[in-house]
């Protein structure tokens, strides 16, 4: 499936508001869409909804060897998964440039930046680590996935736990999390990327572009920032020349954005750590919004079944009505002969006399392979 | 509560939410129990020469398992659910056009495929696909005491001794697709399609009601 391709009209009217410091949703210059952070049901799973744009990460881990040059830290994995869902565009399976681009950058957004402390992922060492696996799937693509998929990989690398190990010497024992309260990862600090995107050869700029502005920018400047203002990763692409006044004034304002969205997803842990202590479900069924027209909830109902083990005995009988006897057989079918399964059986083949072997060969071919090779071949 | 002769089974909670995702032509997401599935539908668009057909639309259907690639227990699931679609969506009116239906595990806590096949239908509708009639899928699992249990949770999956699933059509309620894993008689079979044909009237209500709420306030 190919994406609507963007018309002249559309890209010349998008340039046009830019310069007149205009967006098409009413946004200014600097403001980001509405952050939306919401849990699935088990640790390590979360939705993030910026605007449009959906994604939603899951942290799963295993018990894995430690890599050789490292035998005693854990290993970090990531995977955002640009789903077919997003965007007509993406296709499943191949590695598309963006795709790459935005798992590189996750990569080194979350891994090189060592947010997460990969020393205490050590069970024995030089034998078990653990894996943490973070898997990032995109369910809408209305621009700046990749602000979005690195706030959702970070929450979610907070919301996790990972299930409780002890080890007498090289006996490693894991407690499931009915034995033991699962553990939280050990993490740092949060590093959270903030995208600019470029207009006209680096004259305007624009903070979390949507899909339309995305189409027409010229370059992306995606710096990955803590809320300590700790510079985690910068990377500039497009081709544009940026001026090193250009990107001081983006770092700053990356520094805003980062404390305010920090700010927002230790709410967000926090309000979840409070519901599941209440005893309260939560998980996506919960987060679904009751009062839009759109989505309906329906309790538990039981349903009736009197009738059942009448129905199911007359449809029972009526099916063995007229049960057909076939005599003994003994046969080999030819390999051709098994497609026309169904054709077999009407057509008239030798009954054994006696158990004697039949062949049946229904096929066209004078060489027909047959399952046994010793008895002879009978031909058609 | 059962007595000897009358059955009550349990019918899960559903809850389904339509036109979530902006960019796909349908969407929604479908909610039994815990278990959650969101279905995204394309279509009717363009297609690849490869995989054109002259006179119906070319259906794809895709899984996106929650953590990991795709396997092949996502294949089978995905076959299982595109020939339920075949089955149900009118194809020879978009000729040489492509249908892709994208379904995301958002949790999954037992009566996977049943989610998928209910969200999928949703999704169809959303997208205004002409259908020749509404499926719903149903799970019945069959415990070691020969009991029969609805929308079985993976707990009491992994208990069961047989698992099934049947896709159940709206206008004539006859089996669309069956899926089943583990050992039965015949008569536990015919049980649990009936008992299916039963639950499927409620998942019919369901879908009646969302859209009956979905249409109720005009511009």
């Amino acid at each position: 499936m190919k994406d609507t391709p963007l018309s002249n009209c559309e890209r010349d009217f998008l340039l046009k508001a830019i310069e007149e410091k205009k967006r098409l949703d009413g946004r200014q210059t600097y403001d980001y869409r509405k952050i939306k952070i919401s849990f699935g049901t088990d640790y390590g799973c979360c939705f993030v909804d910026l605007g449009q744009t959906r994604v939603m990460a899951q942290v799963s881990c295993e018990l894995v060897a430690p890599k050789e040059n490292r035998p005693n830290e854990g290993i970090m994995f990531f995977n955002i998964e640009l789903s077919p869902m997003a965007s007509p565009g993406f296709e499943q399976g191949r590695q598309s440039e963006l795709s790459v681009k935005l798992n590189r950058q996750l990569e080194r957004c979350l891994r090189n930046s060592k947010c997460i402390d990969t020393e205490s992922l050590c069970v024995v060492s030089g034998e078990k680590v653990w894996q943490i696996r973070v898997d990032v799937h995109t369910l809408n693509n209305d621009g700046n996935l990749m602000d979005a998929a690195s706030i959702a990989a970070i929450t979610a690398l907070c919301h996790f736990r990972r299930p409780d190990v002890s080890t007498q010497g090289q006996e490693v024992t894991v407690y499931s999390p009915e034995e033991r309260d699962p553990i939280p990862l050990s993490i740092y600090h949060m590093p959270i990327s903030v995208s600019f995107a470029f207009f006209q050869q680096g004259t305007y700029l624009l903070v979390d572009p949507c899909e339309r502005e995305e189409r027409v920018m010229d370059g992306l400047l995606v710096i990955a920032m803590n809320k300590h203002r700790e510079i985690c990763s910068i990377q500039s692409s497009g081709g544009i020349m940026l001026l090193k006044e250009q990107v001081m004034r983006c770092s700053k304002i990356a520094g805003v954005k980062v404390s305010e969205i920090t700010e927002l997803i230790n709410e967000a842990l926090l309000n979840d750590r409070k519901a599941r202590k209440a005893g309260g479900k939560c998980g996506f069924a919960e987060s679904m919004p009751q009062e839009r027209i759109t989505a309906l909830k329906k309790d538990e109902t039981p349903v009736e079944m009197t009738d059942v083990t009448e129905t199911a005995n007359g449809i029972i009988q009526k099916g063995e009505a007229a049960p057909q006897t076939y005599p003994e057989l003994n046969y080999k079918l030819g390999y051709k002969a098994c497609k026309k399964w169904d054709t077999v059986l009407w057509h008239s083949f030798k009954w054994p006399a006696g158990g004697d072997v039949v062949e049946i060969s229904d096929s066209e071919e004078e060489e027909v392979v047959i399952l046994n090779p010793e008895v002879p071949e009978k031909p058609k | 509560q059962r007595s000897s002769n009358e059955l009550y089974l349990r019918c899960q909670e559903f809850g389904c939410e339509q036109s979530l995702l902006s960019r796909p032509d349908g969407s929604a997401s479908f909610v039994q129990g815990d278990t959650s599935v969101m279905a995204g539908v394309y279509g009717p668009a363009e297609v690849k020469v490869s995989k054109e057909i002259y006179d119906r639309a070319t259906l794809e259907v895709l899984v996106q398992p929650k953590v990991g690639l795709p396997s092949v227990r996502e294949r089978s699931q995905e076959q299982c659910v595109r020939e339920t679609c075949e089955a149900s969506l009118l194809l020879t009116l978009h000729p040489r056009s492509s249908l892709t239906l994208i379904l995301q595990v958002l949790h999954d806590d037992g009566s996977l495929l049943s989610c998928c096949l209910n969200a999928a239908c949703m999704a169809l509708m959303d997208a205004g696909l002409p259908m020749s009639c509404l499926f719903c899928g149903v799970t019945c699992a069959i415990s070691t005491d020969g009991q029969i249990i609805t929308d079985p949770t993976a707990a009491q999956e992994k208990e069961s001794r047989a698992l099934m699933t049947f896709a159940i059509d709206s206008a004539k309620h006859s089996v669309l697709m069956s899926s089943t894993k583990g050992s039965f008689s015949v008569h536990e079979l015919q049980q649990c399609i009936a008992v299916s044909q039963k639950a499927s009237e409620k998942i019919f209500q369901f879908y009646r009601d969302s859209v009956k709420r979905r249409y109720s306030k005009s511009l």
